[in-house]
């Protein structure tokens, strides 16, 4: 009989050692039974973990979009009036980091392309921003993706027009009778605007006005202020059409949203397991330590991306020693993502490193806040040796500036200007990139610590 | 009893793995978990960060390695241009599917690395697994161009394939987010060892020829005296080594005296040549922190009063050593010299080249153009322990 093996994180650690959340379903299993169905089970959770790695990693469009209804159908309406109907049309895609532009866009496109309509009927150009650096490589991209590069050839074209003229009359020319709709996508939209004359952005938006073939332009971007980067002659070719995603849900919705998100779609092959799976995300919703959880996430940023951030890092906990997710993993998730990184480093410092910085932390107190450089810094460090010290050993002073040195390799201390090749390092300005009470909550912490070194950082230092 | 378990992966891969990773079982653990089954999907970019030596670049490397995930390994201090990283990325993608030849790869910009990376991808045999790009010294993708790193965090989106980019570094992700933010990797800290932990992986290379317990009880007194200042492992690591010898004199015999009188005599012949260059360096070291009008005060054998005036009295606080050395022109220099040194010193041609050769040695440096009117003006660029040391 295999023995039960111990959980092999802190998490499922953590989680035996909270009461384990029992599924709706009353499921007398004793642990042979357990041991019976392990191996549908494994097969079953590895499944899952598929399919919500995908949706949480790879923004794999899945089911309905989730607080986007209206900007879907929006969109939606937009677009097949291009590719149903061929009419020409430009919108820009509003919204910051991590709100779903892009899943939304490609919601709808496959939603789209399911369409008899405008299956074998929509050309698509993707282009992104940090890719195509300037209009010349996002032309070549242009006749890449449009499948043209065997008709332009060696062409030498005059100016960007004529060059995307001549595609789109290549494209005419095809064993198509009538025009092909065509949709541009612009990722990182104001990335483009930063471009020479902004050049690609005018010839796409004139064609989406004035060409015969339909033309869509749709940008994304996280600039609300994106409006005011175009220059004047692109603007008035724009048709002005805005799509914000603001992340404009409440908390309720958000909750809704996280029930919907963790549920395994219908078409789940094991019904059973799905059918557990999701009662155990509706139990979850309304648990009031998850609740809190969320609580703290939304309250810090409404992006689905760090909630999917959050459920991948839960999801990746559940094995088939522990089959559910539960309260405990998603605190632990939470407590993962929110550490304080300048805190952890400091944590890992040796104490003649913190005693700088609580030298730099004095000076910042005495000076107001004006650059101090090493030597200061040192002089500190001596009074505190000379006078309060009794743990700390007086260390030469090349000792000291390796410290120091360490410090400004870890970037916690930054000097104002680049050093000349032939300063010296030790009067260069510097100033403290960690404040007062993130240092004293360090010190809480330090391992360690000597009590002299944390009775020196709370002192006012009225011994100068 | 094993601590690191994971469904995807052998036992015996994995037991061999934890005896690798000593005092890493918890992020090991945590990789493992996030990783998930070899073809399934992952954060598409992690940023792994903590002090120098805490086992980022090692641990990554192993893991790797013993559970024989694809991956491709880059030192980004090593390939440091964008164009440079790229190629490197596609030379050693070629590499991964066990290809002996690598053919050249010209990747000129972001975009062509894409189309060559999807194509790599492609042809390869990697059946869906999980391919993972570990950036190391991740740090200085900043300097690259601005595109170079949100291009990476989000890979996996732009080649829509499955890939995971690790960062390692030990500078804070804060310092790494671009100004209209970007995709937000998935952060790991990777702890400082304590002192026990640093106890137990130092006495485990104990050399042969002593016990366990004997070595152990040296790295205790070691730890008791270094950790104070240093607690990066390599670098105890090297003390350790370098102590050892010492620390077992009073058990091994002492050495001859033969070998010593012969090293003496080598040593002094450099020190003999050296003589006048210290004087300099010392009258360089009073010119440039001395204040030009307490010349008078302290080199010459009468001097006057000199009266404090309202001016120096408010001046008086910032002393000088604490704001740097001041440069001084070549005159006062060999002033400052002549008033040391008891005996004649003619300016000769000797003095002039040794001047130069200080320079040369970075113990003085040169301040101005070289064609000044009033003389060549030089600056002090030597501490003052280091003169104390030097005057004795």
């Amino acid at each position: 009989m295999r023995p039960l093996s111990r959980p092999s994180s802190a998490r499922a650690a953590a989680s035996l050692r909270e009461p384990r959340m029992q599924p709706m379903k009353p499921s007398a299993m004793s642990k042979r039974k357990v041991k019976d169905s392990s191996a549908e089970s494994a097969e079953s959770i590895s499944q899952m973990q598929k399919i919500l790695r995908e949706r949480f990693c790879h923004h794999c469009a899945a089911g309905k979009l989730a607080g986007m209804e209206q900007q879907y159908r929006h969109l939606l309406e937009l677009l097949k009036r291009t590719t149903v109907h061929g009419e020409s049309n430009s919108a820009l895609l509003i919204g910051p980091r991590g709100s779903g532009k892009t899943t939304l866009l490609n919601h709808v496109l496959k939603d789209l392309r399911e369409m008899k309509e405008v299956r074998e009927n929509l050309l698509e150009v993707h282009l992104n921003g940090l890719l195509q650096t300037n209009d010349k490589v996002a032309l070549k991209e242009i006749t890449r993706q449009l499948q043209l590069e065997n008709v332009v050839g060696d062409k030498v074209f005059g100016s960007f027009a004529e060059n995307l003229a001549f595609l789109l009359e290549a494209l005419r020319k095809g064993n198509r009778t009538s025009s092909c709709p065509i949709l541009f996508v612009l990722d990182e939209f104001d990335l483009f605007v930063h471009h020479k004359n902004q050049t690609l952005l005018y010839n796409l938006f004139d064609i989406s006005q004035s060409a015969q073939t339909p033309v869509t332009v749709i940008g994304l971007t996280c600039r609300q202020d994106i409006l005011e980067l175009l220059e004047k002659r692109v603007k008035s070719r724009f048709s002005h059409r805005q799509i914000y995603l603001m992340n404009s849900f409440n908390f309720t919705q958000y909750m809704k949203i996280f029930k919907k998100e963790l549920s395994l779609p219908d078409e789940f092959p094991d019904e059973t397991f799905a059918q557990k799976w999701n009662n155990n995300a509706q139990h979850l919703s309304e648990d009031k330590t998850v609740q809190d959880v969320l609580r703290k996430l939304f309250q810090h940023s409404k992006e689905l991306r760090s909630l999917h951030s959050l459920l991948m890092l839960a999801v990746s906990a559940v094995t088939v020693h522990h089959p559910l997710l539960t309260a405990a993993d998603l605190q632990e998730a939470s407590r993962q993502h929110s550490s304080d990184s300048k805190a952890n480093i400091v944590h890992g410092l040796s104490v003649l490193e913190i005693c700088l910085i609580i030298a730099m932390k004095h000076l910042n107190e005495v000076y107001d806040g004006e650059p101090f450089n090493f030597q200061m810094v040192y002089n500190e460090f001596q009074k505190f040796i000379q006078r309060k010290a009794h743990s700390m050993y007086n260390f030469e002073k090349p000792v000291v500036m390796k410290a120091f040195e360490h410090l400004l390799q870890l970037e916690l201390v930054q000097p104002l200007e680049r050093p000349a090749a032939r300063a010296q390092r030790e009067y260069l300005l510097m100033k403290l990139l960690l404040d007062s009470s993130q240092i004293m909550d360090a010190l809480q912490v330090y391992p360690n610590c000597p009590t002299d070194v944390k009775q020196w950082a709370a002192s006012s230092l009225s011994w100068l | 009893m094993p601590n690191l378990e994971h469904p995807a992966y052998p036992a015996a891969d994995l037991l061999r793995l934890e005896s690798l990773v000593p005092c890493r079982e918890s992020q090991v653990s945590m990789l493992l978990s996030i990783f998930g089954e070899r073809q399934h999907f992952s954060f598409p970019s992690i940023f792994i960060y903590g002090h120098t030596s805490s086992g980022k670049t090692y641990v990554m490397q192993t893991l790797l390695s013993t559970l024989q995930l694809p991956h491709v390994f880059v030192n980004c201090v090593e390939y440091f241009t964008s164009r440079l990283l790229l190629e490197e990325i596609l030379i050693k993608l070629q590499s991964c599917s066990g290809t002996e030849q690598t053919s050249p790869v010209r990747c000129d910009s972001l975009n062509d690395f894409v189309r060559l990376f999807k194509q790599a991808v492609a042809s390869q045999e990697l059946q869906d697994q999980t391919l993972y790009i570990v950036l190391d010294r991740a740090e200085q993708l900043r300097e690259m161009e601005a595109n170079i790193l949100p291009a990476f965090l989000r890979l996996q989106e732009l080649t829509d394939t499955n890939v995971t980019v690790v960062l390692l570094s030990e500078i804070v992700w804060e310092l790494f987010r671009p100004n209209t933010g970007c995709f937000e990797p998935f952060t790991i800290y990777f702890p400082d060892y304590s002192i026990g932990h640093l106890q137990k992986i130092l006495t485990q290379n104990h050399p042969p020829e002593y016990s366990a317990d004997f070595y152990a009880a040296y790295i205790n007194i070691l730890l008791g005296v270094f950790y104070m200042v240093c607690r990066d492992l390599k670098e105890l690591r090297h003390l350790a080594a370098l102590n050892f010898a010492k620390y077992c004199e009073p058990v091994v015999r002492g050495e001859a005296n033969e070998r010593d009188t012969r090293k003496l005599w080598k040593n002094i012949e450099p020190h003999l040549k050296k003589a006048m260059q210290t004087f300099l360096l010392i009258a360089a070291y009073l010119a440039s922190y001395n204040p030009v009008r307490t010349d008078k005060r302290f080199f010459l054998k009468h001097h006057g009063k000199i009266r404090k005036t309202n001016f120096m009295k408010k001046h008086e606080k910032t002393s000088n050593h604490l704001l740097g050395p001041k440069p001084f022109p070549l005159d006062r220099l060999l002033a400052i010299l002549y008033s040391i040194v008891d005996e004649r010193v003619a300016p000769t041609a000797n003095i002039f080249s040794q001047i130069t050769s200080l320079v040369t040695l970075q113990l003085l440096s040169m301040v101005g153009q070289n064609d000044q009117l009033d003389g060549p003006r030089y600056k002090c660029t030597v501490s003052l322990d280091f003169i104390r040391a030097v005057a004795r």
